[in-house]
């Protein structure tokens, strides 16, 4: 069981991972994020029924973590938009990547 | 008195820098609201803030001099290891906060959010300092991290600002997606998310290599990502060129600090026993950390993005501590990293009194003949650069010598030398910038700027410190050396069991 958790947890992680690399919009790319943590959450889930309560609590620490950034993300999200009109990353070329 | 955690009353003792730090911090941000209308308030919250740190600098003393712990199993470590680097982000952010008071007016920036941003970083870092368990080290990275967007972007009319918060909000939340895989297998693998249990757990042979390998090497990228380890620094540049440029400077100082503390207490302390697992990887990466940092920044023509590289070719150095793993090494970075946070700051000040309190200037033509105009300050900039190459009379090469002392006790031959023969590259850029202060003459733009180029009376107090504190820890580095020495000390029993391993 906790193989086919983990392996599930990876898969995801790897699917936000590649979102991040591959997508260009600002939103997405958060979302893609999200995904990452969220894979971590379940891995945290899956591997606390071996090992003990730790990994349960570490999920609500992520979990509150993941929205303070998400307030923090969004905010600077807008402030860009409004400066460029658009939240697509290939657009915002003053400084080089 | 110890800390025996027998009356919960003891926490509270154990984390009281945090504490008072963290009232002070609301109460900044309250003061800010209350007052935003009357003029002058930003200067007010500034020196309200910098009363915050000293408190809290007084209170790590009480705890450095006047407390020891019993036992290492809480989950806050009050070793003297945390309490030096505790002085460490409170000195960076003191020194933050007082080249920002002009910067924060001239700018039109929210004063009550901009301090208090910067002191509620300040305790995520210490968080990250104190942590003897991932989950602490999650919470303060992400306590100071998200403190530290904010503040990249914080000056909302400034495209470049807004740009630099991006890119940085989204690596750095990339990179912390990376580290906290790295944690969950970690801790499947170990069976205790505590620094220690996992230490034991490893040497005892009781940890699953199936997830251990992996989560160490997800554990190396997400620490790569925030000490800005070459393949992992591309958003250093952009970041370090875009934030506002007290920012950059508390982030080059301060945040490396922490990452770097947190760094070596988890690879040192708690993942020894896989030494011979991951010495290999953060050696290369030091390495290279080390030849591309040093060699881009000769090619830079902006003196912001060239003191973004060479902190970059900084975090290459103090990699090498990390490796070494020993004594003397920790001991070097403590006090490295003392000695990185004043001459950074203090080369940061120059920048900001050249751009005029603003973003402009900052091409090396417009240090052009700055040196003849403004002497006090092209002799403070050239002292700060001086010491930034690691030049013998200033801290910058008692410093790198103690790092060489450590690889070498650490048999890092190879390491030591790419040290020094980069070294000698840095020469080469730093020295470029003193030769154009001094040597070039000035054209229109950089009589202009030397002209207007006149600091406020706190920052002649903060660059007359940083080039006392240069010169002192350069001709007599006793004192100080000592002390990071006897800090390191906290590590040392842990660390007999990594050094055993080292030996070939």
């Amino acid at each position: 069981m906790l193989s086919h958790a983990l392996l599930l947890s990876a898969v995801l992680f790897v699917i936000g991972t590649l979102g991040v690399i591959i997508r260009r919009n600002a939103i997405i790319i958060f979302l893609c994020i999200e995904l990452q943590l969220n894979a971590v959450n379940l891995a945290f889930v899956a591997l606390s029924r071996y090992t003990g309560i730790e990994g349960q609590l570490f999920v609500f620490f992520v979990m509150t973590v993941a929205a303070a950034e998400a307030a923090v993300g969004l905010a600077i999200i807008i402030s860009i938009f409004r400066h460029y009109k658009t939240v697509d990353v290939d657009k915002f070329n003053l400084l080089k990547w | 008195m110890i800390l025996d955690y027998s009356s919960s009353f003891h926490y509270v003792l154990a984390l009281l820098p945090e504490v008072v730090l963290s009232c002070w911090g609301m109460l900044v941000l309250i003061m800010g609201v209350a007052r935003r209308r009357e003029p002058g308030h930003g200067q007010e919250l500034g020196w309200m803030s910098l009363a915050g740190l000293g408190l809290a600098a007084v209170a790590n003393g009480w705890l450095y001099w006047g407390v020891s712990e019993a036992g290492a199993a809480a989950m806050i470590a009050v070793d003297r290891f945390r309490l030096f680097a505790n002085w460490v982000f409170i000195l960076g952010a003191a020194l933050s906060i007082v080249i920002s008071l002009s910067y924060v007016t001239r700018q039109k920036l929210q004063a009550g959010e901009y301090y208090s941003l910067i002191l509620f970083a300040t305790i995520g870092m210490m968080f990250m300092g104190a942590a003897r368990d991932l989950m602490i080290i999650f919470l303060g990275l992400e306590l100071m991290s998200i403190g530290v967007y904010a503040l990249v972007g914080f000056n909302r009319r400034d495209r470049r600002s807004a740009e630099a918060g991006l890119k940085y909000f989204l690596l750095g939340a990339f990179a912390t997606g990376f580290l906290l895989f790295g944690i969950a297998l970690v801790y499947g693998g170990a069976g205790s998310t505590n620094i220690h249990s996992i230490a034991g757990a490893i040497q005892s042979g009781n940890a699953a290599n199936v997830l251990m390998v992996p989560g160490v090497a997800l554990l190396a990228i997400g620490f790569g990502f925030k000490v800005a380890l070459v393949p992992f620094h591309m958003w250093t540049p952009d970041v370090y060129d875009g934030a506002p440029t007290p920012v950059t400077a508390f982030m080059a100082a301060a945040v490396k600090t922490a990452a770097f503390v947190a760094f070596l207490r988890v690879f040192v302390v708690g993942l020894a026993g896989v030494y011979d697992q991951w010495w290999t990887v953060l050696w290369s990466l030091a390495a290279i950390t080390m030849v591309a940092g040093n060699v881009v920044a000769v090619a830079q023509s902006s003196v912001k993005r060239m003191l973004a590289y060479s902190s970059i070719a900084h975090g290459g150095y103090l990699a090498v501590a990390v490796i070494a793993a020993n004594d003397t090494a920790t001991a070097a970075l403590l006090f490295y990293l003392l000695v990185y946070t004043v001459m950074n700051i203090g080369a940061f000040a120059i920048v900001i009194t050249v751009s005029d309190q603003s973003e402009s200037n900052h091409r090396i033509e417009d240090y052009a003949g700055f040196g003849w105009r403004r002497p006090a300050l092209g002799v403070f900039m050239t002292v700060f650069l001086l010491s930034l190459a690691g030049f013998p009379g200033t801290a910058g090469f008692i410093a790198k010598y103690q790092l060489l002392l450590g690889a070498a006790e650490a048999q890092l031959w190879v390491l030591a030398v790419v040290l020094v023969l980069t070294t000698v590259v840095s020469y080469w850029y730093y020295l470029r910038v003193a030769w154009f202060m001094w040597m070039r003459e000035g054209d229109e733009t950089s009589e202009a700027v030397a002209a207007a180029a006149d600091p406020p009376l706190a920052t002649h107090v903060v660059l007359v410190l940083c080039v006392g504190l240069i010169l002192l820890g350069g001709i007599f580095p006793g004192a100080v050396l000592d002390l990071a020495i006897g800090s390191a000390e906290g590590l040392r029993g842990v660390m007999a069991g990594a050094t055993a391993t080292l030996a070939p």
